[in-house]
């Protein structure tokens, strides 16, 4: 008797393990802690294709067994977007070209992305004499899909390019004429065949599909049937990735949820925020922006705060790398959203790599760097009291 | 694959031909103690086996099965019934001095079936043997002593299988022996076998991957470098103390030729290890434990993603709580056991910013067994593990339990 007690007591036991197993497994890191994940409300079938864009963008990664190369930057979408936030200077791009708005003249020799890496045996890429060049750090991901709806008419009704209003802010949009692959947007407005681009440090992408097109062909070598150039040889080839696959990737940009405000109760971080105001920084930071139609529900017409205006704007000599795309100036940079600005340590290996490169360190830093239309509000924030500068900085990290 | 099937089918129907046709008498088990092993060098002919008669055909096994149930930072997949391996051995002593061993895995349900091991022993003198087949190669101890109903932990070590390609096999030829005197054993292995490819630094892993070389099965014919690997180690033990185990394998892992053009220069992999085990005398306390260093020729002009240093390795920790008659076995055990992990994959900073490369995981997973025979193991493991990513971020959190039973048969 006494034997069977035991056999069942440990059956009870084993049993009770089972039950117990998801209790004492990690938790979940809090939703606004995260970058990653769905919006909300998404169904079944969203879903799946959300996880399946997640998997080509997050899991895959490519060798020279499914395309990689011959030359590259990084051998998988997430090797550049650790948990969909800011990138790191590890896989930061080059992009080389002019200094004016004439078009790159270096596309026959490579242009405009260099790719620094290369397979074993192979060479990488060298800029060609003459060039000049930026480098870029990979942004974050999330929200992208609340961006690509603001309608065209309201980045305009944003736009101020003559400075009309005396204000010293002049963002303009960047005009370009988008690739055959691209249909435009039904309400998109039109400049002599050239369309407003919106993503990219000078947003010289018209919508996801073409960031994705060009990230894949351009940072990890691989063709498509969008883009079938080989950036090594400069000769079309076979894609390398199914169609299916790319809108997979651009349905999990579209549908990533926009990043969640953390203690924005908190009174210092009420405090900062309006000190934000106050310094003039939401001339180009926009707080809210809307969305227009979509047919995915959760995106269309909504409302939400990503802190851009999607314009460009120049940011003076210090940040000028006579470098550019489209009609944007060389000192002129696309305003970087600052949502999900807090969590940036959390993909960047624990510390900051702001700007457009990844020079500053420090959201202070940031500021400091800010010239030509955003000197006026660093020479406010500069002249805020010790205690109103830090609660500014703690707004931004709330986001 | 379909060949190593067949040959495997009818094995088994052989086998249980034969059994119907004896007196289940002459089916003489020789069990074996797993808990007292000889050296590392032996454990492919330290197990159980079962003599038919007066055969000289022995024939053992083992399996593993188990129930899982692990999240990673709060998302699982669930409750995970797994029959991981099942292994066949068939052993002979063809003639005098001449032995022959072969150990056939079936993994995860027959989705890989695998000849681990399958070589001839020629004995010309304890101090000098010749192994040619296929070999198990010598580096560190798990990849030679890696059956399941051994260990006390479901699952194998991480750095034997994620950073060593445990059960890393090749065909080979080579030399082993072993010299005696009082409580010392002193032995050596040294073998030329098939070696790595491209894979260990072109893998969907997206970090140099050791066991990325595992998928090619053409290694079996032909070698990617053209040149063979070198595994040699050197084992001393005394019975009183403990058992040390020094090992290296290395060569040229890449292809640097191809139809007589030169397409690269030459890369190579090199991988130091040290094994340590030894039983506390005082408490019967035994403990286990391996370390690698691994050293890969990467391009500079290849991506950061791929290390060119990795190190790691596990220490287990086993405690006999309980040994009595329990349930009508006697000598019944109950074991209290810790494995504590380290691996880093990509050992060195950023030539860019000099920041520390993370790639990194460390785990610890306490342990209860139960064996009611030597040969037989019944687990419960805890695991609580963190992973980085490259760049150091938040780790990921992974922990669950693990249940399951290991036997040889």
């Amino acid at each position: 008797m006494k034997k069977y007690s035991i056999v069942i007591a440990g059956l009870v036991a084993i049993i009770a393990i089972a039950q117990a197993c998801s209790k004492l497994a990690p938790g979940a890191p809090p939703d606004d802690e995260l970058l990653d994940g769905p919006v909300g409300g998404l169904s079944y079938e969203q879903n799946r294709r959300f996880l399946a864009g997640d998997i080509a963008f997050n899991d895959e990664v490519f060798t020279t067994a499914n395309g990689l190369g011959s030359v590259f930057v990084a051998t998988s979408c997430g090797s550049c977007h650790a948990g969909d936030g800011k990138g790191h200077p590890f896989t930061t791009l080059t992009r080389f070209g002019q200094k004016d708005s004439s078009g790159n003249q270096f596309l026959h020799l490579g242009g405009p992305q260099l790719q620094n890496r290369a397979l074993p045996g192979y060479v990488p890429e060298q800029i060609p004499a003459g060039a000049t060049f930026s480098k870029f750090t990979p942004p974050a991901n999330t929200g992208l899909g609340f961006l690509e709806l603001v309608p065209d008419a309201d980045i305009l009704a944003m736009a101020d390019p003559a400075d009309a209003n005396g204000d010293g802010i002049s963002g303009s949009p960047n005009w370009i004429a988008p690739p055959s692959f691209i249909s435009v947007n039904a309400n998109a407005i039109s400049q002599n065949g050239r369309y407003i681009h919106r993503f990219g440090k000078k947003a010289a992408a018209y919508n996801l599909l073409h960031q994705t097109v060009n990230a894949y062909n351009q940072d990890i070598g691989i063709t498509s049937s969008f883009e079938a150039k080989d950036v090594y040889t400069g000769v079309d080839i076979d894609p390398e990735v199914p169609d299916q696959t790319i809108h997979n990737v651009v349905f999990y940009l579209q549908t990533l949820k926009a990043p969640i405000q953390r203690n924005q109760n908190d009174a210092e971080v009420i405090q900062g925020r309006n000190l934000f105001v106050q310094a003039g920084c939401e001339s180009c930071h926009k707080q809210t922006l809307q969305t227009g139609f979509s047919a995915i529900t959760q995106l269309s017409y909504k409302t939400f705060h990503p802190y851009t205006d999607l314009l460009l704007h120049d940011m003076g000599v210090g940040l000028d790398d006579r470098y550019t795309e489209g009609n944007a100036k060389t000192s002129e940079w696309r305003t970087p959203p600052l949502w999900g600005l807090g969590l940036s340590p959390n993909s960047q290996g624990g510390q900051y790599f702001l700007l457009h490169d990844g020079r500053a360190k420090s959201i202070e830093a940031a500021i400091q760097l800010h010239g030509g239309e955003g000197e006026a509000s660093k020479n406010r924030f500069n002249q805020l009291a010790a205690e109103e500068r830090n609660a500014l900085v703690k707004f931004l990290k709330s986001l | 694959m379909t060949k190593i099937f067949s040959i495997a089918v009818t094995s088994l129907f052989f086998c249980c031909h034969v059994q119907a046709q004896i007196d289940p008498s002459l089916l003489k088990q020789v069990p074996k103690d797993t808990v007292k092993q000889t050296m590392n060098m032996d454990a492919v002919y330290n197990r159980p086996f079962v003599a038919v008669g007066k055969l000289p055909v022995s024939l053992g096994g083992y399996m593993e099965t188990n129930w899982q149930h692990l999240s990673t930072d709060g998302i699982s997949e669930g409750h995970q019934f797994q029959f991981r391996r099942m292994t066949l051995f068939v052993s002979s002593t063809i003639g005098k001095r001449l032995k022959f061993l072969s150990e056939i895995e079936f993994e995860d349900g027959a989705k890989e079936i695998a000849i681990e091991f399958a070589a001839l022993d020629i004995e010309l003198n304890p101090l000098l043997n010749i192994r040619a087949g296929m070999i198990l190669n010598p580096i560190g101890a798990f990849n030679q002593n890696h059956d399941g109903p051994k260990w006390e932990f479901i699952d194998r070590p991480i750095s034997a299988t994620q950073l060593l390609p445990a059960t890393w096999s090749n065909a080979g030829v080579g030399l082993y022996g072993k010299h005696y005197s009082n409580n010392w054993m002193f032995g050596y292995e040294a073998y030329f076998s098939g070696s790595f490819d491209n894979s260990i630094i072109d893998n969907a892993e997206n970090k140099t991957f050791l066991p990325a070389a595992k998928n090619n099965s053409e290694r079996f014919e032909e070698i990617n470098s053209g040149l063979p690997l070198f595994t040699g180690k050197l084992a001393v033990k005394n019975n009183k103390i403990a058992e040390l185990g020094l090992s290296y394998m290395g060569g040229v892992y890449n292809k640097f030729q191809d139809d007589g053009l030169r397409i690269d220069d030459k890369r190579r992999v090199d991988v130091f290890a040290i094994d340590f085990n030894t039983r506390l005398p005082q408490f019967n306390t035994f403990i286990t434990g391996e370390w690698a260093w691994i050293k890969v020729n990467v391009p500079s002009t290849f991506t950061e993603q791929f290390g060119n240093k990795q190190q790691g390795g596990f220490v287990d920790i086993v405690q006999p709580m309980l040994k009595k008659r329990m349930l009508g076995w006697e000598k019944a055990t109950i074991n209290l056991a810790c494995r504590f992990e380290y691996v880093d994959w990509n050992a060195g900073k950023f030539t860019g910013t000099g920041g520390n490369i993370a790639e990194d995981l460390w785990s610890i997973m306490p342990a209860i067994s139960f064996r009611p025979t030597a040969q037989t193991v019944f687990r419960v493991n805890y695991r609580h593990l963190r992973q980085q990513d490259i760049l150091g971020n938040p780790p990921a959190k992974t922990g669950g339990f693990s249940i399951g039973l290991s036997t040889y048969f």
